[in-house]
């Protein structure tokens, strides 16, 4: 038998590996949302404007859909064995209240699967529209898998529609865990992220192919669709956060502070950008004066709520980091705006995207920049809820597994998805060669139904 | 039937399904470890891909389905098992990521000359998911994991005789299913030689399997007695039907059917889930944990009741379409997107 000591590096170990996976999964799962949207866009082109390089573009996508959807599955996968495996306490006790939104997300992916099987073979024989039409249901259930268990962490963040009576749940509202407080502001936030990290990451990829020289049509097409839905998602994503920074001032006033560095409760609070996080006060950075307590409550006489309001102990890590994920992840929206703005400009002014190496290098850039602010959101969310898995409910060290050997399938699943992560790039490299070398034969993609009879395999042979 | 049972038996259908579908997944990769390099072997992996290639992504999404059910239906005896059993299932979590990852990647590691080696990590990992699974069940019917986060002790819960021995039961059943699924499509591939080979191999993988089932019987008797009880009692006609349909298999493929073999392998299989079922019932962790106790508060039940039930009135037409859409030729891999009533 073994006590129930949670030692404190099996907890790191067990946080660790949680936050790894679970922020390779996003950058997945993000594509796999929003990047059928995307791809149906220039299917819809192609077929309106008889556009063959429209298509062409809507059929490459859907084969780089399927490939980076096997991967997410399996990523995925891994997480629900981690639900169990390193957050037994946590699963063991609230998995009846969150786990039917795992159960709808479930159904929303299986058909999100057999759409896109019926889409990606479903090119030839379908007649355009059919095929067309066939795809729209992909980015509605990757909209509706995403709300299930973005819902999920906003439980974590607002905890509600349940009774506890002696540590035990005797009550479940469904409605009310499914809707909490923290739904409309952190549904959406993450859905326009998807979008605007997939619009930038693919349209950087077309940059940097412009850069060296392949100035064609597809490329400008290829950067011109998701550039497009990227530019529009990011205005909206500024406002939504915004919104989301006030709700948590009001709702998570502990994690506010933390992301701002407010160590005591006053007025006129001084907004920093970057700086050093210290018990006294932010050193360094550019600070300006009543801006924090401005952007709380539209007034600099708003009170912001300090750290030095609860114990030590209730106060998230790593403030500094904390500090930085925020400022970083406002920071690369607004940049991303301003690309936005000058990509606008120069389309009104002269109907085409702006060909100077500047702008292509910028929008090249952009994609990592997204996905650094989507990690960084992610970082801000969950440290900044620590020391609570359940906020204010449950503590993220009673929720750990009383196993030991967590360093073990840390460090293993670090080096296996290096791997998985370096076979996903050169199959992406690849299959972009391929389609370079102008008679290519086609590349295969994991799956769909049975592609026709090999006549008795014959053709198997060296 | 309480909803409670009700869940409990929504949760077994979907083991049933992993059992069947995930089954005969990991039996197909077995089969492709063992079919060694060379000219046959290549033709042997080939069958194996065109086969199950297609199917890989339904088959795996019974898995997450049976342990989303189990957390919010009966999240006691899920943190239970996981905390117990942190060293089987992390293994069979491994299996499942270089299952998936090979699948997705062998058609870039064919190209890329690491095909051989892709082909070992898809068979070894076809070895360590079920394996690990089988010491897993053997271990909850062994009554090896108490009630808490990990209560029972952490290598011999899953490290014995009956563990061990329903271990490479489960291998060998993925085998035997694997087997007599690629008979039929080898036949469909018109590969006659192929066809033969795998009725020699299911023939081979449903006596060890029985030999194996026969071993496990006196190894719960010895270990287990409730749910050796069960299955000589309440679960015994399930027992009964799955040795006659493991029986029937035997003789139809030994005389080269054409039709009933598949039918009768998945019988067996599926007889003898739901009698593992029956034996332990009411017990999710026999003499520790009651199906009733472990439950969710109602509203919970029901709504996921109600989930599966959503579940199944969408999928099951979606899945119908796919494979309507796939068998009269309509949705098939092609050079470049057509456009034929380009108006
Ligand atoms: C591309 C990505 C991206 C961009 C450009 C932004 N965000 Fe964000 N943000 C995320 C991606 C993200 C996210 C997807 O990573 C998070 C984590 C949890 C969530 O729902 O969204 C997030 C969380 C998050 C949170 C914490 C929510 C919580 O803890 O519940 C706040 C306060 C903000 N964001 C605020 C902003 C502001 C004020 C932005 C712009 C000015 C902004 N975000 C741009
Ligand atoms: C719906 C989605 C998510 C759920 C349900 C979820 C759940 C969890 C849980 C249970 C933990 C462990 C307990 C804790 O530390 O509080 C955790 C930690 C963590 N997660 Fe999330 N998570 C989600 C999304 C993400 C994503 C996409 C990222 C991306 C980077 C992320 C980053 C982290 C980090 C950094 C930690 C460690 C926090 C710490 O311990 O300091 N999470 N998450
Ligand atoms: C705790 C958190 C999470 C868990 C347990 C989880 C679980 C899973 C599982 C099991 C799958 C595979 C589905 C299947 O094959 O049936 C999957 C895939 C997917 N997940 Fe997650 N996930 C989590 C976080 C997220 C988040 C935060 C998002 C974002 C928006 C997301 C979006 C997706 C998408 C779109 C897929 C489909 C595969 C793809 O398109 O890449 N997941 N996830």
């Amino acid at each position: 038998m073994h006590a129930f000591v949670p030692l404190a590096s099996e907890l790191t170990a067990a946080r660790s590996q949680m936050a790894f996976t679970l922020g390779f999964h996003i950058i997945l799962a993000s594509v796999g949302v929003a990047f059928p949207a995307i791809m149906l866009i220039a299917n819809w082109r192609g077929l309106r404007k008889d556009d063959e390089v429209a298509l062409e573009l809507a059929r490459r996508w859907s084969k780089v859909v399927a490939v980076t959807f096997a991967v997410g599955a399996v990523t995925g996968t891994v997480i629900s064995f981690e639900f169990g495996l390193l957050w037994p306490e946590f699963t063991g006790r609230f998995g009846q209240v969150f786990g039917v939104l795992f159960a709808v997300e479930g159904i929303f992916f299986f058909l999100e699967a057999i759409f896109v099987a019926i889409y990606i073979f479903g090119w030839k024989r379908l007649s355009p529209w059919q095929h067309f039409w066939a795809g729209v249901p992909i980015p509605i259930c990757g909209i509706g898998g995403a709300f299930s268990v973005v819902a999920v962490n906003s439980w974590m963040n607002q905890p509600q529609g349940y009774t506890l009576t002696n540590g035990k749940v005797t009550d479940v509202d469904p409605l009310k865990v499914v809707f909490n407080n923290a739904v409309p502001y952190e549904v959406p936030h993450m859905i326009l992220a998807a979008y605007l990290v997939t619009g930038f990451l693919v349209a950087s990829i077309y940059a940097v192919g412009m850069l060296r020289g392949r100035r064609d049509r597809l490329h400008r097409l290829g950067l011109l669709i998701p550039l497009t839905v990227a530019c529009i998602a990011t205005p909206i994503q500024f406002a939504v956060g915004d919104t989301a920074a006030r709700a948590i001032a009001e709702d998570q006033p502990i994690k506010f502070a933390a992301m701002e560095c407010v160590q005591t409760t006053s007025t006129h609070v001084t907004e920093y950008i970057y700086g050093r996080c210290t018990s006294d006060g932010v050193k360094g950075g550019i600070g300006i004066p009543g801006l924090d307590s401005f952007l709380v409550g539209w007034s600099t006489d708003t009170e912001v709520t300090g750290l030095d309001t609860v114990p030590p102990e209730d106060r998230p890590p790593a403030n500094t980091m904390l500090h930085w994920a925020f400022d970083t992840m406002v920071g690369v929206c607004s940049m991303l705006i301003l690309l936005g703005l000058w990509f606008g400009w120069v389309w009104w002014r002269r109907r085409d995207i702006p060909q100077t190496k500047w702008f292509l290098r910028a929008v090249a850039i952009s994609g990592v920049a997204s996905v650094v602010a989507l990690e960084c959101g992610w970082i801000v969310t969950e440290v900044g809820r620590q020391p609570w898995i359940v906020y204010e409910v449950m503590r993220t060290e009673e929720a750990v597994t009383g196993a030991s050997g967590v360093w073990v399938t840390f460090t293993a699943v670090v080096l296996l998805y290096a791997v998985l992560g370096a076979a996903l790039v050169i199959t992406l490299r690849a299959m972009s060669r391929r389609w370079r070398e102008a008679d290519a034969e086609e590349p295969d993609v994991p799956y769909g139904p049975s592609p026709p009879l090999p006549a008795g395999l014959q053709d198997g042979a060296p | 039937m309480s909803s409670a049972d009700a869940v409990a038996g929504v949760l077994w259908a979907g083991v049933t399904a992993y059992a069947v579908f995930g089954g005969a997944d990991f039996g197909a990769g077995f089969w492709s470890l063992l079919a060694g390099g060379g000219r046959r072997g290549r033709r042997v992996r080939d069958l194996i891909d065109w086969a199950i290639g297609p199917v890989w992504e339904a088959n795996h999404v019974w898995l997450v389905f049976v342990l989303v059910v189990l957390w919010t239906g009966f999240s006691e005896a899920f943190a239970s098992i996981f905390s117990t059993l942190f060293i089987p299932l992390s293994l069979a979590a491994l299996g499942i990521v270089l299952r998936g990852a090979g699948f997705a990647f062998h058609h870039t590691a064919r190209r890329a000359g690491g095909r051989r080696v892709a082909e070992v990590l898809f068979g070894a990992s076809s070895l360590l998911t079920p394996f690990f699974m089988g010491t897993v069940v053997g271990a909850i019917a062994g009554g090896r994991v108490p009630v808490g986060n990990a209560a029972g002790d952490p290598v011999t819960s899953w490290l014995n005789a009956l563990s061990l021995v329903i271990g490479a039961l489960f291998v060998a059943t993925s085998a035997y299913l694997a087997a007599v699924f690629l008979i039929s499509d080898a036949r469909r591939a018109g590969a006659p030689d192929l066809e033969r080979a795998f009725r020699t191999r299911a023939l081979w993988a449903a006596v060890v399997a029985g030999a194996l089932a026969v071993a496990g019987l006196f190894a719960l008797h010895a270990d287990a007695r409730t749910v050796y009880d069960g299955l000589t009692g309440d679960g015994l006609p399930l027992v009964i039907a799955s040795a006659l349909c493991g029986t029937a298999t035997l003789v139809l493929v030994a005389r080269g059917a054409r039709r009933g073999a598949r039918a009768t392998a998945v019988g067996a299989v599926v007889a003898i889930v739901w009698g593992w079922g029956v034996a332990q019932h009411p017990y999710l962790l026999p003499r520790d944990l009651t199906i009733d106790a472990a439950a969710a508060p109602s509203a919970t039940l029901t709504t996921l009741l109600v989930v599966a039930g959503i579940a199944a009135l969408l999928v099951g037409p979606a899945i119908a379409l796919l494979f309507t859409l796939a068998q009269r030729g309509v949705v098939e891999e092609t050079a470049r997107p057509v456009r034929r009533d380009a108006t």
